[in-house]
């Protein structure tokens, strides 16, 4: 489902001296549907860049990204959005939303630009909330006024109210208690097991082992110079 | 007698008739077409009738028959004088009877008696433009015309049933000529556009300020704007002439004395004689001598 | 329009070929686009194909060309340089060249322009209703009634109450002359929506009422848009597409957040960068 190929990456700073900064060379790896990569590696070594990569965000220098049958790393702008529309998701560290939407929209959204009817979506998502223990009255309300942890289960529902076919999670876990880190590992369970492909990065151990089918330790693809 | 060699034969010189002609035929091979022409400095002022005296001018031949009527009325100042002036410049027939003319200028009217092939009606216009005062541009307007976009007159309509709960527009009432060209009718009232479209005679249009000929030839079509739920109504006074008794001619209301004590008559002075000539009394009216 | 047709094939089991086709062909094909001032450039080989529903937003600061390139995109201005060509219901014709007949047509049906000043967008001495009813009228719309609904009905899609459908735009505040103007605009259903920095001169939180509303309404009728503004704020939330200007030519450009997280130009650095946080 997600082939990686000799990529490699690298910052130049203009307006710092035109610094290179080379974070990334040769990487390669490969996961497939029901499979859980895990991503490991120490702080700053460049698993949430990989990620971002993968997802479109950051410009890969060369190599490949294949998402189904999609080269992320040369695709035009417009393949790119229908690929994350339909076919990859990704819950990302921070929840970055427009301040005046509500919890339940929020989630609701990608199911929306899919097509689904906006009874069905908000279905859906409320059952997702409700899922994640998000207390009803705050469904109406916008997520920047909420906690860590509830915005980053906020962040959770929304990456799970549609059954993408690959996935990316960086961190799911932190910031939730034991009842919800139970629920949402349950959920990447549930994912893995109807086919979907999952990169994964995750700083608790308990999780890694639970989940992750294999790992990937990203520092064996940092160019030895910055080592 | 007048002494006819000092003006040319209806006063403009042969060049200016030849090219108020062209004028008039562009205008006539395009109906509803505003066509731009030279307007002469004429012995009257602006808005009194320079367009169409040229018009008159350009179109009239010495065996011609002319009546000029200013708000319906054969006997009103500025009926008398252009009358008046084409009498001594053209030493041309003139006459009262709507029947008898074979031209006639009017300002701000259609003579109730249906019209026959062979006459010609020339209107006097102040704005040709019907647009005009949505848009101030002339830029804008010509456009306008050119590519058919004519939604803002149907503003102007929607406006007036928002603002009014009808279509406000009393007297120079837009018309669509032969499904093409939104056309000025001038200011008649909106009770003689019926009589625009469908007509025998000639139909010539001009502005002298403005400096625009047009025209509609005989037995074309002029639709009045309206919307299919606010259709056009041909509206008059509720009442019947009170001197000939006539039911359906458009009435001018004339106020008798101090008390507010009111009369209302026909618009159209021949109109209404010849009926009463006829025998028609209204009213108010006293039976004719020499019926 | 497109969207409309489109939410009816979609699922049914039909010829999608045609349709298919048109998801693939480009709305508006830029070639070599370039406009000079005598010596000074105004915008210079500008090249980009715009899809069906996508969004491009266009920064720079003032001087950039932006606003150069976006009167030349809707025939407000006629380049020295280029093409463009927009795909039109008998295919795709080169504007530039279209006589202005036909490009007058195509901006009061396909095409729409939401101006920076809505005052420029607007008749003001014309209720709201009438501003908004104006385009149905233009293309043949007869019955009052109906036409005073759909106004009342597209009032009330940008938040503007339906009692004051009667009152002039020179009664209503700056954010609500912009959005009847967007209503104005967007009534016929066009395919492409040209906007010059739509949010410009508004109070902040009217701007993001805005910003949500113009949101809503691109995803909801599939419209693609071409925005030229100098708040990155407003291309992030509403581009899905971006490029960046300078000095007349586009230095970078790309997927919005691609370009604005991981931007590879120096330019494009030092805008991303100067960038005040809340």
């Amino acid at each position: 489902m997600i082939t990686i190929s000799n990529l490699s990456k690298s910052f130049t700073l203009h307006n710092q001296g035109a610094a290179v900064i080379p974070v990334m060379a040769g990487a390669n790896l490969a996961v497939s549907a029901k499979e859980c990569l895990g991503l490991v590696g120490a702080s700053g070594s460049g698993k949430s860049t990989l990620m971002r990569m993968i997802w479109g965000n950051y410009l890969a220098a060369s190599g490949s990204i294949i998402v189904g049958d999609v080269d992320v790393a040369k695709a035009a702008p417009r393949e790119i959005i229908a690929l994350r529309r339909g076919t990859l998701g990704y819950v990302s560290q921070f929840l970055r939303v427009v301040p005046r939407v509500p919890t339940v929209d929020v989630v609701a959204e990608p199911l929306l630009t899919l097509g689904v009817g906006a009874d069905e979506a908000r279905g859906r998502a409320m059952a997702l909330l409700a899922q994640l223990n998000i207390p009803e009255r705050l469904w109406s309300l916008s997520p920047t006024t909420f906690s860590g942890g509830e915005q980053q289960r906020v962040n959770i529902a929304r990456g799970f109210v549609h059954p993408y076919p690959a996935l990316l999670l960086d961190e799911p876990t932190a910031s939730l208690d034991a009842v919800n880190r139970e629920v949402v590992l349950s959920l990447i369970e549930a994912a893995k097991a109807r086919g979907a492909a999952i990169i994964g990065i995750f700083h608790d151990e308990q999780a890694r082992a639970r989940l992750c089918d294999r790992l990937v330790d990203v520092t064996q693809f940092t160019p030895k110079a910055v080592q | 007698m007048t002494d006819q060699t000092a003006y040319n034969f209806a006063y403009l010189d042969e060049q200016t008739k030849r090219m108020i002609r062209r004028a008039i035929l562009k205008g006539v091979a395009i109906p509803g077409y505003q066509v731009p022409f030279a307007s002469r400095e004429m012995p009257m002022p602006y808005g009194w009738g320079t367009g169409g005296v040229q018009v008159t001018a350009a179109c009239l031949v010495p065996e011609d028959r002319l009546k000029v009527i200013d708000q319906g009325a054969d006997d009103t100042t500025n009926a008398v004088s252009i009358r008046r002036f084409f009498q001594r410049t053209a030493g041309v027939a003139v006459t009262e009877a709507t029947a008898e003319a074979t031209v006639i200028q009017t300002r701000h009217r259609i003579p109730e008696t249906p019209l026959t092939e062979g006459q010609i009606l020339v209107y006097q216009v102040p704005i040709p433009e019907p647009l005009r005062f949505l848009e101030p541009r002339e830029t804008e307007t010509r456009k306008m015309h050119e590519l058919e976009d004519y939604g803002l007159m149907h503003v102007k309509l929607y406006e007036d049933i928002s603002r009014h709960g009808q279509i406000a527009t009393a007297y120079d009432y837009p018309v669509k000529v032969e499904g093409r060209y939104v056309m000025d009718p001038s200011p008649i009232p909106k009770f003689d556009n019926p009589k625009l479209g469908g007509n025998a005679a000639i139909q010539l249009f001009g502005a002298g300020r403005e400096q625009r000929i047009y025209a509609l030839p005989p037995y074309n079509e002029a639709i009045s704007l309206d919307f299919d739920d606010y259709p056009f109504a041909a509206s008059k006074a509720d009442h019947a002439c009170d001197l000939c008794a006539a039911p359906d001619s458009y009435l001018d209301e004339v106020i008798t004395d101090d008390q507010g004590s009111r009369m209302f008559v026909c618009s159209d002075t021949d109109f209404c004689a010849s009926r009463r000539k006829a025998g028609h009394v209204g009213p108010m009216g006293t039976p004719m001598a020499g019926g | 329009m497109w969207a409309r047709w489109a939410h009816r094939w979609q699922g049914a089991d039909v010829d999608t070929s045609i349709w298919a086709k048109m998801k693939t062909q480009p709305l508006l094909s830029v070639r070599d686009l370039s406009k000079f001032y005598g010596g000074r450039i105004g915008c210079a080989g500008v090249n980009f194909d715009l899809f069906p529903g996508e969004v491009l937003g266009i920064v720079g600061e003032s001087g950039s060309g932006k606003s150069t390139l976006l009167s030349c995109l809707a025939g407000h201005l006629a380049p020295d340089r280029g093409e463009v060509i927009f795909a039109t219901a008998e295919g795709p014709r080169d504007t530039v060249l279209m006589a202005e007949a036909a490009r007058r047509r195509l901006a009061r049906t396909d095409w729409a322009y939401v101006h920076q000043n809505p005052r420029d967008g607007l008749r003001m001495s014309v209720s709201a209703g009438g501003n908004v009813g104006e385009r149905l009228m233009a293309v043949g719309a007869r019955h009052y009634g109906q036409i005073r609904e759909a106004a009342v009905d597209w009032l009330g899609r940008v938040e503007i109450a339906a009692d004051r459908v009667d009152d002039r735009p020179s009664a209503f505040s700056g954010g609500m002359q912009q959005r009847l103007q967007i209503a104005r605009n967007l009534v016929t259903g066009p395919r492409l929506v040209f906007m010059d920095e739509p949010t410009g001169g508004l109070d902040v939180s009217v701007q993001a009422r805005l910003l949500d509303l113009l949101r809503g309404l691109v995803r909801e009728m599939g419209l693609s848009a071409i925005i030229v503004t100098h708040d990155l704020a407003v291309v992030r939330l509403l581009a899905d597409r971006l490029m960046v200007m300078k000095g007349g030519y586009v230095v970078e450009q790309g997927l919005t957040d691609q370009v604005l997280d991981d931007p590879q130009h120096e330019y494009t650095q030092l805008l991303v960068s100067s960038v005040l946080q809340v």
